[in-house]
């Protein structure tokens, strides 16, 4: 089984992985750069568990061959953390609200969840955003309810800070 | 866990290196966004030597409005997430954005491309398993590897469902489909791209790949609107799905009728376009009469076969609901 070399950037950090062609960046992820975080669930992309980010757009890596990340940016649950120096406000509010039960979902969620925050723009989403924003990641343990509750949280922090952010430059002009 | 088989990856940046590494690899697939292939392959239905990428073609990303041609072209890589969201489209063709926006997923969305979606392998109950589940009833079937359809016992044909969420909609648009292959280019109707065997339900030749899709422009009022039936409206496939398109005298939904076309999907491999719908043309859009003609029309052509979830009767019972739904809820948007 001849091996490809791929160069991509994984949570911010430019790596170099050997793989197989056949194999799946949710395999190089877990099995050959040890970030665990992203879970492996149906393997077929009915669960969302698997769920990534590719350049900022949240994918399944069960279902994204490994060579096709090649030159792009990853990100996983672990560089969520990174990139917020520790703790992302999305963790943070998932630990408040209790909407981690058995956690396997819980990473493919935050980063679908990080998605629609980004898109948003400081912009509040609404309920109905946040259920469509989520529909492909599923949960069977919490019924979605705090997880919704989580993510519209953070959002609302986001809107307040966008807002009075604004609020001092009009102030400071 | 489910492990792919092993194949090579050539990742070419033009059509034509996609058409040479076809013809340089016998048995090659094409792949895209992957959401079809890959799970076709993790369950063994396929076990190809080498995947042809269309990854770094960036000439099928492009989605332009020719006003020359009086066309709206689609490239084949455009993902249904841009598809769904963009301005044009939307404005153009409300109804393939609505459809594309409703396909599986969010994630699934960012991932499966248009070409990909139209070219969507048919689907069965009896195919979309597991390598040891298909074991478990005897060896597979016509689809997979055995010999007989567990769906139409002694059927010698295939009936797995053309499932895909845009096929419909857009043949109800009057689209065509752009292939090129190692003949050259070709363009053809989508209505008559597909037909009525479930192992090989397209009339793409061997080492051909689909570049675009075509929307003719609108010329005159209409109304169009996609409906579809699945258990929990996300992820899942449709167990029915409706694409209808009336052209009206005015851009009321009290105009007269001009024409109505009405296509649907999950059936056999070959979407059905529903026929004598006569009686409804001339008919206000908000008459009644034009919402029950159409809807017992299309029960009473189409037949779905026990291929998906769910009981045959039932789903024949929901699609007269459903289109039903789809024309009042068209007249009831204004």
């Amino acid at each position: 089984m001849s091996h490809l070399l791929l160069s991509m950037t994984v949570n911010g950090e430019a790596v170099q992985v050997a793989a197989p062609a056949h194999h799946t960046l949710l395999e190089v992820l877990r099995y050959k750069l040890d970030l665990i975080g992203t879970k492996q669930g149906c393997d077929k992309g009915d669960c969302g568990a698997c769920t990534v980010q590719i350049d900022g757009v949240p994918q399944l890596s069960c279902l994204t061959l490994a060579v096709h990340a090649v030159g792009r940016a990853v990100t996983t649950v672990e560089g969520l953390g990174q990139q917020a120096g520790g703790c992302h406000p999305l963790q943070d509010a998932f630990d408040r609200w209790n909407a981690a039960q058995c956690g396997f979902c819980t990473p493919g969620i935050l980063l679908s969840a990080e998605a629609l925050l980004r898109r948003c723009a400081g912009r509040e989403p609404t309920r109905l955003q946040v259920c469509e924003a989520l529909a492909g990641n599923l949960c069977r343990c919490t019924g979605y309810t705090k997880i919704i509750d989580a993510v519209l949280d953070v959002g609302r922090q986001m809107a307040v800070a966008a807002a009075a952010s604004a609020g001092e430059v009009a102030h400071a002009e | 866990m489910l492990r792919l088989p092993q194949f090579q990856v050539e990742s070419p940046d033009t059509v034509e290196g996609v058409v040479a590494a076809l013809q340089r690899h016998a048995g090659a697939r094409v792949i895209a966004g992957g959401t079809d292939i890959l799970p076709n392959l993790k369950h063994f239905l396929d076990t190809p030597p080498v995947l042809v990428s269309l990854a770094r073609v960036t000439a099928l990303r492009g989605l332009q409005r020719d006003d020359a041609a009086g066309l709206l072209r689609i490239g084949a890589g455009v993902t249904l997430t841009q598809i769904a969201e963009d301005a044009q489209v939307r404005a153009l063709f409300p109804s393939l954005a609505h459809a594309a926006g409703i396909v599986a997923s969010p994630v699934i969305r960012n991932m499966g491309t248009l070409g990909g979606n139209v070219n969507l392998d048919t689907r069965c109950r009896y195919v979309n398993q597991s390598e040891f589940w298909r074991g478990s009833i005897g060896g597979g079937c016509l689809k997979s590897e055995g010999n007989v359809c567990h769906v139409v016992p002694k059927g010698r044909n295939c009936v797995a469902a053309m499932s895909s969420d845009n096929v419909p909609v857009l043949i109800s648009l009057d689209a065509n489909i752009v292939l090129v292959g190692p003949e050259g280019r070709r363009v053809l109707p989508l209505a008559d791209y597909f037909h009525a065997d479930g192992v090989a339900h397209t009339l793409a030749r061997p080492g051909e790949v689909t570049v675009e899709l075509q929307l003719p422009l609108p010329a005159g009022p209409r109304r169009a609107r996609y409906t579809k039936w699945s258990v929990r409206r996300s992820i899942d496939f449709p167990l029915l799905s409706v694409a209808l398109r009336f052209d009206l005298a005015a851009d009321s939904p009290h105009a007269e009728v001009l024409a109505a076309k009405v296509v649907v999907g999950v059936l056999g491999a070959k979407p059905r376009v529903v026929t004598r719908l006569d009686e409804a043309l001339g008919k206000p859009l908000s008459d009644p009469a034009v919402a029950r003609i159409v809807s017992e029309a299309t029960h009473a052509q189409c037949k779905p076969l026990d291929n998906v979830p769910y009981e045959a009767a039932y789903r024949r019972e929901m699609l007269r609901v459903y289109t039903r739904r789809g024309v009042e809820a068209m007249v009831a948007e204004g």
